[in-house]
């Protein structure tokens, strides 16, 4: 454990629980901060697990009554939009925030109250959606929302989901714009663009296409807001309104999101896969400008949701051969992934087992993609479990095996201590073959008509056998992720310590500092000679980088109750705003006032951080030298 | 002059982009300009899909008036160029110059606010409110973000410039001051699309 850390320790242990609660509160390193969105991020990804365990529950028997009706579509809206929302999202915060600050060779972000802002935001928007289960139900509308249904006819559990995904999606937003400044303006000398590690880059195209795709979501969410609250048509057809508005915008948001959550993913597996195969990244500029590719192409392929409302052939063809288009840099990338390992020696590290394992799930994911992306065979799949499928081999398969590859591989960067490899193993093993349990049976109940989002199904029609594989392979990955529970809790209490450079084979700069990195990150900022930096040194004989700058005195900027606080008057507007409503007729004044007093506290606080300077406070130079001392 | 400027910084040119705070502060406040022009991009859409929704209330040959709106986005464009000449004066370090400016920016905000409530008010007498037909709240929703935004701003460059007599011009305030300026005329800009989008299409085309 570093200095910091030890002192860290020392004083919550003679201040108490109640400071440790306030350094974590007003932080604004980005390294606790990537802690808390972990945490914040796997909360919800358990939360989220559970409801997919009573769905399969449910679906495991023909006409089963464990859950039924409304509260099924509670549960099966609330697991998609935790997962998506409250779980993959700050999850990839998470890897985002502990990282690329260290990849790039910087003391910290851009904006590192924003970043805290950015969290705190998101996790009290998931707490406002999840409080729902307590006030009158939880929405019950998919997580895609689709008006009038959402609007019209299912009360006050939409609320929840309007205001806590535009309190979280506000958050994410500011995260997206911290990382692109980040990325730009604070990289090291000689850390040019195209010597970036990977999962620079594509953290850099994520947090531009969320940049250009939350804001859509913004408005849709407003939209259903407006037509909810306070009475407007936007999705009324009576007055002139038109849903079809909504799966525009909806998906407009939604098809890039999946690039926002898969591109990081490829990024964490192109450093794991380099890493453990001890090879350079194969095709590095390919991969660059495959990443920018599908960027770019993931905003002009949102139609293929809506094949089925019959937006006309000539919609639908442009937007089916723009789908299948993105099959083409997805494709550079995993001959690229599997040309890296050739001829290198692969240590097959828990890490890099999920890095392998998303590579053959991940193209089965693609494939069925495709299949989906043709028009006429999309009228036969679309609404089926085929689709179900399709989505959970790109989401689960994808990203969720890319962030355990990225928590299994950076784990002792963030904590000084190394996950136990054998109960790793075993978490690997019970999640991809439950996986593979679960989902794979599915493409054949969609393609034998079973529909998605039913809550049972009739016996004697051959849904059976699929059925109950599905629901034994989820226990099965709930069996993994229970493994890797015990795995952090005991690694923790007594798990060995990590050395700066844990794998002893990294290449990127973040391996060439202690393990948990200091508070200030580099005591002098490196001097980057090329790609995998690190590496390079190494083999060039030198144990530590070049340092770019005499060793001096490190400006970090103060710790700050702001962003909770203005996060706690945003989610008090929230609630105002969900009281607020009323389906008979004018809104709740009671509601509206709470909301307007959320607000303009949100702006008192936004007038005291003006007007109050931080100037900030300095780790000095003899500090620095012993912290390093210490550290080797 | 104010009396709290520092002599020593006169000689840095372009004070808002001289330390990499203020250039962080540069652009990540682009970026958010990038990601309001998609917000508005969306409303703008919307808007267009519902112009011609009336239901059973007015439509928009029947309500808007050009003299009015047109006067309206005069004061806008003029605010917008006092606002430029705030920022040439703060490049010079002249804090009384920019305070001028600044407050006739805001001044010309208000007036603004003042015609569009005015204007909103006229509609209501109408019977055109809110929730009238999938056009009304369309159109609210579009010119109202837009009217929200203009009170944030004239909020925002009034607490800037009351602040600016105690700080004066350094390199921490002018940053705040340039991307004040630039949201002024982010919203000016959007102005110039309602201005086309909503009212000329909505007299002249039908």
């Amino acid at each position: 454990m570093t200095t910091h850390a030890q002192s860290l320790a020392v004083s919550s242990q003679r201040k108490g629980f109640l400071h440790w609660l306030w350094t974590w509160i007003t932080t604004v390193d980005h390294k606790k901060i990537a802690i808390l969105y972990l945490f914040g991020g796997g909360l919800f990804f358990l939360i989220g697990g559970i409801e997919a365990l009573l769905i399969r529950i449910q679906l495991a028997v023909p006409n089963n009554h464990f859950l039924v009706g409304s509260e099924y579509n509670q549960v099966m809206t609330m697991h998609g939009t935790t997962m998506i929302f409250l779980a993959a999202m700050p999850l990839i915060f998470a890897m985002m925030n502990a990282v690329i600050p260290l990849q790039i060779g910087a003391r910290d972000v851009a904006f590192p109250f924003v970043n805290a802002l950015g969290f705190w935001l998101f996790f009290l928007g998931g707490i406002v959606l999840n409080t729902s289960w307590f006030f009158g139900g939880a929405p019950a509308g998919g997580w895609t929302a689709y008006t009038p249904l959402a609007t019209e006819y299912l009360g006050s559990g939409m609320d929840f989901y309007i205001l806590g995904l535009q309190l979280s999606g506000a958050g994410t937003l500011m995260g997206a714009i911290n990382f692109l400044v980040t990325i730009i303006n604070m990289r090291a000398p000689g850390m040019t663009f195209m010597r970036m590690p990977l999962f620079c880059w594509t953290s850099l195209v994520t947090s531009a296409l969320i940049l250009f795709a939350f804001p859509p979501l913004t408005v849709g969410l407003f939209f259903e807001f407006f037509d909810h609250i306070f009475h407007a048509n936007f999705f009324n057809t009576a007055n002139g309104g038109n849903g079809i508005i909504w799966e525009h915008i909806f998906w407009i948001f939604g098809h890039p999101e999946v690039y926002i959550l898969v591109l990081p993913a490829f990024g964490i597996i192109s450093e794991v896969v380099a890493t453990f195969s001890k090879k350079r990244l194969f095709g590095y500029s390919s991969m660059v400008f495959a990443t920018v590719l599908i960027g770019f192409l993931s905003f002009m392929v949102w139609v293929h949701h809506m094949f089925t409302v019959g937006l006309g052939p000539v919609a639908n063809a442009v937007f089916a051969i723009a789908t299948m288009t993105i099959a083409v840099p997805t494709g550079i990338k995993i001959f690229n992934w599997l040309f890296t390992m050739w001829g290198g020696q692969i240590h097959f590290t828990t890490a890099n087992l999920f890095a392998l394992g998303f590579i053959p799930t991940f193209v089965m994911g693609g494939v069925t993609g495709v299949m989906l992306a043709v028009p006429p065979a999309d009228a036969q799949y679309h609404d089926s479990y085929f689709v179900v499928a399709h989505f959970h081999y790109v989401i689960l398969g994808g990203v969720v095996f890319g962030l355990l590859a990225g928590v299994f591989y950076w784990w002792p960067k963030m904590f000084g201590r190394m996950l136990n490899e054998t109960l790793g193993k075993i978490t690997f093993w019970f999640f991809f073959l439950g996986f593979h349990l679960t989902f794979f049976p599915q493409h054949f109940l969609g393609l034998m008509g079973m529909p998605r989002r039913y809550f049972t199904y009739l016996p004697g029609e051959h849904f059976e056998l699929g059925n109950m594989l599905s629901s034994i392979g989820a226990f099965g990955m709930a069996v993994g992720v229970i493994v890797l529970l015990i795995n952090i809790v005991v690694t923790t209490a007594k798990g060995k310590r990590a050395k700066g450079d844990a794998w002893g084979i990294g290449r990127t700069l973040e391996w060439s500092i202690a393990s948990p990195a200091p508070e200030y990150n580099f005591a002098q900022t490196p001097l980057v000679k090329g790609i995998d930096a690190f590496w390079k040194e190494k083999m060039a004989g030198n144990k530590k980088m070049t340092p770019a700058e005499p060793l001096g005195d490190v400006h970090m900027p103060s710790p700050t109750v702001i962003p909770f606080l203005m996060s706690l008057s945003l989610t008090l507007a929230s609630f105002g705003f969900i009281f607020a409503a009323n389906q008979a007729g004018k809104p709740h004044t009671g509601g509206l006032i709470t909301a307007a007093i959320g607000i303009g506290l949100m702006l008192l606080l936004m007038l005291i951080h003006s007007i109050k300077d931080d100037h900030g406070f300095h780790i000095h130079k003899e500090e620095i030298m012993r912290i390093e001392k210490e550290a080797e | 002059m104010s009396g709290t400027e520092n002599a020593g910084l006169q000689a840095i040119p372009n004070p808002e982009k001289a330390t990499l705070e203020g250039k962080n502060k540069f652009l990540g406040f682009w970026f958010f300009l990038g990601g309001e022009t998609v917000l508005f991009g969306t409303l703008f859409a919307t808007f267009l899909a519902l112009r011609d929704k009336v239901a059973s209330g007015p439509s928009a040959h029947e309500l808007f008036s050009l003299p009015l709106t047109f006067l309206s986005t005069i004061i806008l464009l003029t605010s917008s160029l006092t606002s430029v000449f705030a920022i040439l004066a703060m490049k010079d370090y002249k804090a009384g110059a920019m305070r001028l400016w600044f407050w006739i920016t805001v001044l010309l905000g208000l007036a603004f606010l003042g015609l569009e409530i005015y204007e909103f008010h006229e509609y209501l007498g109408e019977h055109f409110g809110f929730t009238t037909s999938a056009f009304s709240s369309a159109f609210y929703t579009l010119v109202g973000t837009h009217g929200c935004h203009v009170l944030f701003g004239v909020l925002w460059i009034s607490e800037l410039m009351l602040q600016s007599y105690k700080k004066g011009i350094t390199t921490v305030t002018a940053p705040k001051y340039y991307v004040a300026a630039l949201y002024w005329h982010f919203i000016d800009v959007v102005w110039v699309f309602i201005f086309t989008v909503v009212y000329l299409l909505g007299i002249l085309g039908g």
